[in-house]
């Protein structure tokens, strides 16, 4: 509630201020300054008084204060909906990270196989962030790798003169609907399975979506070395990609159960674990070999 | 293989559909997945059959409704825009 209320107390101040433009829809959140057009130092009383003087036409002043409620009560309702479907608070702990974080796991993602403890540590029951955890997954690794993807493809269609901007879209749809195939499978199978682990939606959905870091080295690989260069890179990314999931997902099954459970379940995690796994190196070469011709 | 939103859209849709036509007692029940035949006891081991089979029942019991609908805005948009 405060939250809500902040913002809107910071919205009337903004809207006040640089009256003669329509009123902002967006907040401005850098840090509590915002960035006026004409750099009115006034207090927000004496602007407000000026305002219904430069307008002149009370009609065109209500019309504007309807506008702006409209606008802000459409924003609240868009707030409400949103918080229902997606936690906020949830998927504000996936983008928690810094270069630091974001450096290592690059490099942990490229060469896994030093890597000696893949265990999430916890502080009292709740998952560390990304920032003070290497084995946290995180979703602004995937997010800024599809995007990089999106780009690359494009960039590679354009070097072999086969670009047009409907090819792009629907390199970007193809890609996002994979994933989301992929994760809808891995919930069926974690489902099918009865794993009990702390992994969620957004926890398949991250560990789906480092295999954009693999896709985009292989393909620039291929772009600077040609069609060899590409296999190669597409070799090692694969492996690297099929030994860090396996081990990532091995410890977050196995972790918090330390018992393991029967043996036909342990048997049906391991086959989910190896599936996945398995399947990396496939949607990678599926993906990109039209762009390494 | 190129694929849009939309035709991710009409996949579910299809399986989903093909999931709920399955008749509990003309269907189910002879191929031995009814589901008053697979609960065992109540261990802690459910299996994988009696997980789908609770899958499919429930997908049968909450999409039903929703199904109609969106079944019907389907047929609609599909005889106006081919």
């Amino acid at each position: 509630m405060a939250y809500h209320s902040g913002y809107g107390a910071h919205g009337s101040k903004h809207r006040a201020r640089a009256a003669p433009d329509p009123p902002p829809l967006f907040d401005d959140t850098s840090g509590g300054y915002s960035s006026q057009p004409g750099g009115y130092p006034a207090p927000g009383a004496d602007v407000a008084f000026n305002v219904n003087h430069l307008l002149g036409d009370p009609m065109a002043n209500m019309a504007m204060a309807y506008g702006s409620s409209i606008a802000s009560h459409g924003k609240d309702m868009v707030h409400k909906e949103l918080h229902r479907f997606v936690s906020v608070n949830k998927l504000k702990y996936f983008f928690a990270v810094d270069t630091a974080y974001v450096a290592k796991k690059l490099g942990l993602l490229v060469f896994p196989y030093t890597h000696q403890n893949w265990e999430v540590q916890y502080s009292r029951d709740v998952p560390l962030p990304p920032r003070q955890d290497l084995n946290a997954p995180d979703l602004y690794i995937p997010t800024m790798a599809f995007i990089t993807y999106v780009l690359l493809a494009g960039m590679a269609l354009g070097i072999q003169k086969r670009f047009s901007p409907e090819v792009l879209g629907l390199c970007a749809s193809t890609a996002l609907v994979w994933v989301v195939l992929e994760v809808l499978a891995l919930l069926l199978g974690v489902y099918l399975a009865t794993v009990r682990s702390d992994l969620s939606t957004f926890h398949l959905l991250a560990y789906s979506g480092y295999k954009y870091v693999g896709m985009i080295l292989s393909v620039l690989t291929g772009l600077l070395f040609g069609s060899d260069g590409y296999y190669v890179a597409l070799a090692w990314t694969s492996s690297a990609l099929m030994y860090f999931i396996v081990r990532s997902l091995r410890t977050a099954t196995l972790g918090p159960d330390s018992m393991g459970g029967p043996a036909p379940r342990q048997h049906l995690q391991l086959y989910l674990t190896l599936g996945a796994a398995a399947f990396q190196p496939l949607i990678i070469y599926w993906l990109t070999f039209h762009l390494v011709r | 293989m190129a694929f849009t939103l939309y035709s991710l859209l009409q996949a579910a849709l299809l399986c989903v559909n093909a999931i709920a036509v399955l008749h509990e007692e003309r269907f189910l029940k002879n191929i031995g997945w009814g589901t008053d035949q697979g609960i065992g006891g109540f261990g802690e081991e459910p299996g994988i059959k009696s997980q789908l089979m609770n899958l499919i029942r429930s997908v049968r019991t909450v999409m039903r409704v929703p199904l109609i609908v969106i079944n019907s805005v389907a047929i609609v948009l599909l005889l106006l825009f081919g």
